[in-house]
């Protein structure tokens, strides 16, 4: 049975400042995929969930959702689709920050909710409801009412992921999402992924917690200076003979 | 203690002066920092001419120039009743400037962060800026907002040199009639007290945000 492609990049530019970040990346993510992009810092992991995510313009290359195009490549050049046909595709993916990035001023069961009750007009008690079980999937029954400051990073993380959930995305993206935890917060988080994992959600990762990386994904990517150096399942990318990936890996482990 | 009717009397004037200027400089002010943060190099500029002009020249000038302006520039003559909109209009487009920068810094102060999460989850700006940013910037700005309040409830009485009937005007003419200047003083009292009101609440105001972090 042929998955369907969730997202499709193909030829993907960026340069900042005259300065190539990402030079002809193309990747494909099938539904229940999980998919890590590993590599050195600098090597343009963050942009390129960046590009995928539309919070950066991509210079060259195309980027399709679910079949619709969100940017087209024409003569080398990325050209986009018209907001509100960009923000319509919003709806297919969610993002997990570093920092979390939850709104101070709303409690953790408005941060969950707002975006369903005002972007995408969902009854409130219906969003709620949902709000509320997806607090209780992740452990945080007893926050609905607290607010962002009174959480651990760890909570907050978790709110972050449920605040994504909750507007039902096909794929979910996560931007090193334990980087601002200590080991200890960075395992409880992990384990909420890891049961996402297990429920077929389609979700690409960039992370340093190799381990991690290689117990979850389907697929590796192995980004260095800008270019996929190596990509396969988790046990090619993890026992390859290169000696640039192997350093990185042992440096690590 | 003859002239309390009368300075109470000036007190109301004082008082409708500083909540009509609030009332249009606070949402004129905010129009103007969009101006000055405009991508448009024409607008910005504009916007940052115009605070420059409004907060380097003296308040007590512009007054003047508001009340003589139809004349001068349209050659309407003067009537009475334009006494005291051209004063409130002078306080408000001078409010504004002041006001803009401190909507300017409240807004330039947010991290990208709260930005790109709206973006992601599909906000338009209008709601963003609504929803997530304004009410974070109105919590930053609020000491700033309530020491402008506090200048302005002490610049009303710049209104005397149009002549509008307000505590301060009053207060002098007693003064200069009694050769004394116990009026002055009640007067300084009365603003004294008037300004107690607004930092109480003013501080109520910021510990209902204090909610959250």
């Amino acid at each position: 049975m042929e998955k369907k492609t969730l997202l499709a990049i193909s030829h993907l530019d960026k340069s900042f400042n005259g300065q190539s970040i990402l030079k002809d990346i193309s990747l494909e993510v099938a539904e229940g995929e999980v998919v890590s992009i590993i590599g050195p810092s600098g090597s343009g992991k963050s942009t390129l969930l960046r590009c995928a995510t539309m919070l950066e313009t991509m210079d060259g290359g195309s980027l399709r959702y679910m079949g619709e195009t969100a940017a087209r490549d024409v003569n080398g050049k990325s050209v986009y689709a018209p907001k509100a046909e960009l923000r319509r595709m919003h709806r297919h993916f969610g993002l997990v920050f570093q920092n979390f990035n939850l709104f101070p001023h709303y409690s953790v069961l408005k941060n969950i909710m707002d975006a369903p009750v005002t972007v995408n007009r969902i009854p409130r008690e219906e969003a709620r409801s949902r709000a509320l079980s997806l607090l209780e999937q992740f452990g945080l029954s007893d926050k609905a009412d607290a607010y962002p400051y009174q959480l651990s990073g760890g909570q907050q993380q978790r709110v972050s992921i449920a605040r994504a959930l909750a507007l039902q995305p096909e794929l979910l993206f996560f931007d090193e999402p334990t980087s601002a935890l200590d080991p200890e917060l960075t395992g409880e988080v992990l384990k909420v992924i890891k049961q996402l994992a297990g429920e077929r959600m389609t979700m690409i990762i960039v992370t340093h917690e190799m381990q991690f990386a290689r117990e979850i994904s389907d697929r590796v990517l192995f980004l260095e200076k800008g270019s996929i150096l190596a990509q396969g399942s988790a046990e090619e990318v993890f026992g390859s003979e290169n000696a640039r990936i192997r350093d990185f890996i042992g440096k690590l482990a | 203690m003859a002239m309390l009717p009368q300075l109470t009397e000036g007190l109301g004037v004082t008082a409708l002066i500083f909540i009509l200027t609030l009332l249009f400089s606070l949402p004129l002010g905010l129009f103007l920092s969009f101006g000055r943060m405009a991508k448009c190099r024409l607008l910005a500029g504009l916007a940052k001419f115009y605070i420059s002009v409004m907060r380097g020249t003296p308040l007590m000038l512009q007054l003047v120039v508001v009340y003589f302006a139809p004349y001068y520039v349209f050659g309407i003559r003067i009537s009475s009743s334009w006494r005291f909109l051209a004063v409130i209009l002078a306080f408000v487009l001078n409010y504004a400037a002041y006001f803009a920068e401190i909507y300017r810094s409240g807004i330039e102060s947010m991290p990208a962060g709260q930005y790109e999460a709206a973006s992601v989850l599909g906000y338009t700006r209008a709601q963003t800026f609504v929803r997530i940013i304004l009410p974070q910037v109105i919590k930053r700005i609020l000491p700033s907002i309530t020491n402008e309040m506090i200048t302005l409830v002490k610049d009303t009485s710049l209104a005397f040199v149009l002549a509008e009937v307000e505590m301060f005007t009053v207060a002098k003419q007693f003064a200069a009639a009694q050769a004394s200047v116990m009026p002055l003083m009640i007067a300084g009292v009365f603003y004294y007290f008037f300004n107690l009101i607004v930092a109480v609440v003013m501080e109520r105001a910021e510990k209902l945000l204090s909610y959250y972090r």
